[in-house]
């Protein structure tokens, strides 16, 4: 069997061409089965790639059907997607999906998506051996690299820096009130990925009512003016501001009550807007931790430097894996060999118990089958080294030559079992 | 032989100070070599301690040396029980090498030794155990409220670093320190009934004082909690200063008495 991927990536392409080739999830599952035909096919494709998996029998020339398909998908602007598409084979196509699912291969090391993304690609796909057990060992890497590593640990943007950081002081975040200060959309971002942590949104406060009370309707909040904010303080847990005013919006002077009110309970502020928001005095607050953007593109920077340095251990991870799916890849061309001395063995047994069987007429059913067994572990026990050694000479390339040997010596030629 | 088992749990509790500190191969290597170690230590330790408690005449930690011993062995099971994973590993970097240090100190008095003992009874023994234990939950307590101000100073400073370390969230933290302190001063409470209940007249001393003042001064720090809600930088720099201000007075008054 032969594996072959087909591809276009953030890599070589920008959007305007890996748009043309994205795909939806049914568009995704349509196209592999369309690619596959008798054969195995996968299409993922995430905003960062498009990349078309198959597997078939050496003969067949399904890379350059997969090929015809990704520039088909492209349109009119194939010409230009063919330059930027890369081919790769066997190991180092298995090496590659294994780094993808890994998120060794995204632009943000160790983005969370993409092993998901690569789970519904195989679901969609038409799958058969081959391709079944590459994207089971790429997803096996995937989850390995995160456990193992710390490369998807951190946050790796601004909004999820604020979360993170919410969380480091919160812990959990299930229940936690978050005051919006400004309608803008960094704003909305940030109050979404606190949102999918648990926390609840309160309350939306802005200079001009209508954008508040559209942003708190798609978050299910609050609106109030932001005259009002400093009682709003009170019971909140973080304060995501990002108006556009030219000066401090919340200062020592109009919150001091309401922050010593808290007595000392901690409230976070994220200050995402430029001019600053919030007064980096409150910080003085028992309690009060302010975080401009500067401070958070620093957390996001840290991430970053540290998700560069676990993508090295995470490498090894998926090196490890690699090899593992090589080998198993390699066992595959002594199988036939295998299966048929197996068959010829039992063939053997079975003749020869039959052979005995007027003999055997005299035993009693519980003798026969005590026969049956110890015959079979005769066999088993004696075709169990070959066998074993038989997958190692295929790990270390010399599969064929062994298997040839195997034939020739117990006349399997022309007995030929497909891989299992 | 059976003293030996001071060894393995030195070498343990060792190696897991030492993983703690970052002295050894990866940070995920680290924090399992260490984590085996706390583990690894406490469980020849507590070998250790069933013998002596089998084959001594009587109470066998009765001496400071032994006490110490008693100390490191609750100190290190209290840190196991609350704080001994991942997470807590500079609680662990905190908690290891002072314990490794103390069982050092009571190998060298003499506290890990199988024969000997004090013959004062029952009440003596749950009297000693209790407030070991109390103190052991105390030690800890002030180590989780350190690690809290410093935890909280990064933030405060907005240290990017922070996050590389994986440290505990606040709260928890906070929570967690306030939880251990009351569970011990439970502990405490019946070490001091039982230590008031043989007490004779004219035997109450500074330590048995500082002890009473350590008590009133956790049970302040717990009930401002609960009844005024003070939590976070106070809390916690109370709590570290009353138990260091023990720490460091207790075992003057007491080998002063």
């Amino acid at each position: 069997m032969k594996l072959a991927l087909v591809g276009v990536s953030h890599h070589r392409a920008a959007v305007e061409l890996r748009e043309r080739v994205a795909v939806e999830l049914e568009g995704a599952a349509a196209l592999a089965r369309s690619v596959a035909g008798d054969d195995e096919a996968v299409v993922l494709s995430t905003c960062n790639r498009t990349e078309i998996y198959v597997a078939a029998a050496e003969d067949r020339e399904l890379e350059a059907h997969a090929t015809s398909a990704l520039l088909e998908l492209a349109g009119e602007r194939g010409e230009e997607i063919a330059p930027v598409l890369y081919r790769l084979a066997d190991e180092s196509a298995a090496l590659h999906l294994f780094r993808v699912a890994a998120g060794l291969d995204s632009l943000v090391p160790g983005e969370g998506e993409i092993l998901g993304q690569v789970k519904s690609a195989f679901e969609a796909g038409a799958t058969g051996p081959l391709l079944d057990r590459v994207f089971r060992q790429a997803l096996h890497a995937g989850r390995r690299a995160r456990v193992e590593t710390a490369i998807g640990e951190s946050p790796a943007s601004v909004p999820a820096a604020a979360a993170a950081l919410a969380q480091q002081v919160f812990d959990d975040l299930h229940g936690r009130r978050v005051v919006l200060v400004g309608a803008g959309k960094m704003s909305e971002l940030t109050a979404r990925n606190l949102l999918s942590r648990g926390a609840r949104i309160a309350v939306v406060a802005n200079r001009t009512a209508a954008h508040g009370d559209e942003l708190a309707g798609r978050l299910s909040a609050r609106a109030v003016d932001l005259e009002g904010i400093g009682a709003q303080l009170r019971d909140a847990d973080v304060v995501v501001a990002s108006t556009s005013a030219p000066g401090f919006v919340l200062t020592t002077g109009t919150l001091g009550g309401d922050l010593r009110a808290r007595r000392g309970r901690p409230l976070l502020f994220v200050d995402l807007a430029v001019p600053r928001d919030v007064d980096p005095d409150l910080a003085a607050f028992d309690g009060c931790f302010v975080y401009d953007i500067d401070d958070l593109e620093a957390v996001v920077e840290a991430s970053l430097a540290g998700r560069r340095v676990e993508a090295a251990r995470a490498e090894r991870v998926v090196a490890a894996e690699a090899e593992r799916f090589q080998e198993w890849q390699a066992s595959l061309a002594v199988v036939p060999a295998i299966a048929s001395l197996r068959a010829r063995a039992e063939e053997i047994r079975t003749a020869e118990l039959a052979k005995a069987e007027g003999r055997l007429g005299r035993l009693s059913e519980s003798e026969r089958r005590l026969v049956e067994s110890v015959t079979s572990q005769i066999v088993n026990k004696l075709l169990h080294l070959p066998t074993v050694r038989l997958k190692q000479a295929a790990a270390a390339a010399d599969g064929l030559i062994y298997a040839d040997v195997v034939r020739h010596l117990f006349g399997l030629e022309g007995e030929e079992g497909g891989p299992r | 032989m059976a003293e030996l088992l001071v060894w393995p749990a030195l070498v343990a509790y060792g190696e897991a100070a030492l993983a703690y500190a970052g002295g050894l191969g990866t940070p995920l290597l680290r924090g399992r070599l260490a984590i085996w170690g706390v583990r690894l230590g406490w469980l020849a330790q507590t070998g250790l301690l069933v013998v002596q408690a089998l084959r001594a005449d009587g109470f066998p930690w009765g001496t400071w040396a032994g006490a110490l011993n008693l100390f490191v062995w609750l100190v290190v099971g209290a840190y196991l029980m609350w704080g001994c994973n991942v997470r807590f590993r500079l609680l662990g970097a905190l908690v290891m090498p002072p314990a490794a240090a103390l069982l050092i100190a009571s190998w060298a008095g003499g506290g890990t030794g199988i024969k000997g003992g004090v013959h004062s009874g029952a009440l003596l023994g749950a009297h000693v155990g209790l407030m070991l234990a109390g103190l052991a939950g105390l030690t800890i307590a002030a180590a989780m409220s350190a690690l809290y101000l410093w935890e909280e100073r990064s933030l405060k400073r907005r240290d990017s670093r922070l996050f590389r370390l994986r440290m505990p969230p606040l709260e928890t933290l906070d929570r967690l320190a306030a939880r251990v302190a009351a569970v011990s001063l439970g502990l405490l409470s019946g070490g001091i009934v039982l230590g008031l209940a043989r007490l004779r007249s004219g035997e109450f001393d500074a330590a048995m004082a500082v002890t009473l003042v350590l008590w009133l001064l956790v049970a302040t720090v717990l009930a401002l909690r609960r009844e005024v809600g003070l939590r976070g930088r106070r809390a916690a720099t109370l709590l570290t200063g009353v138990v260091a201000f023990v720490a460091v007075v207790l075992p003057i008054t007491h080998f002063a008495s």
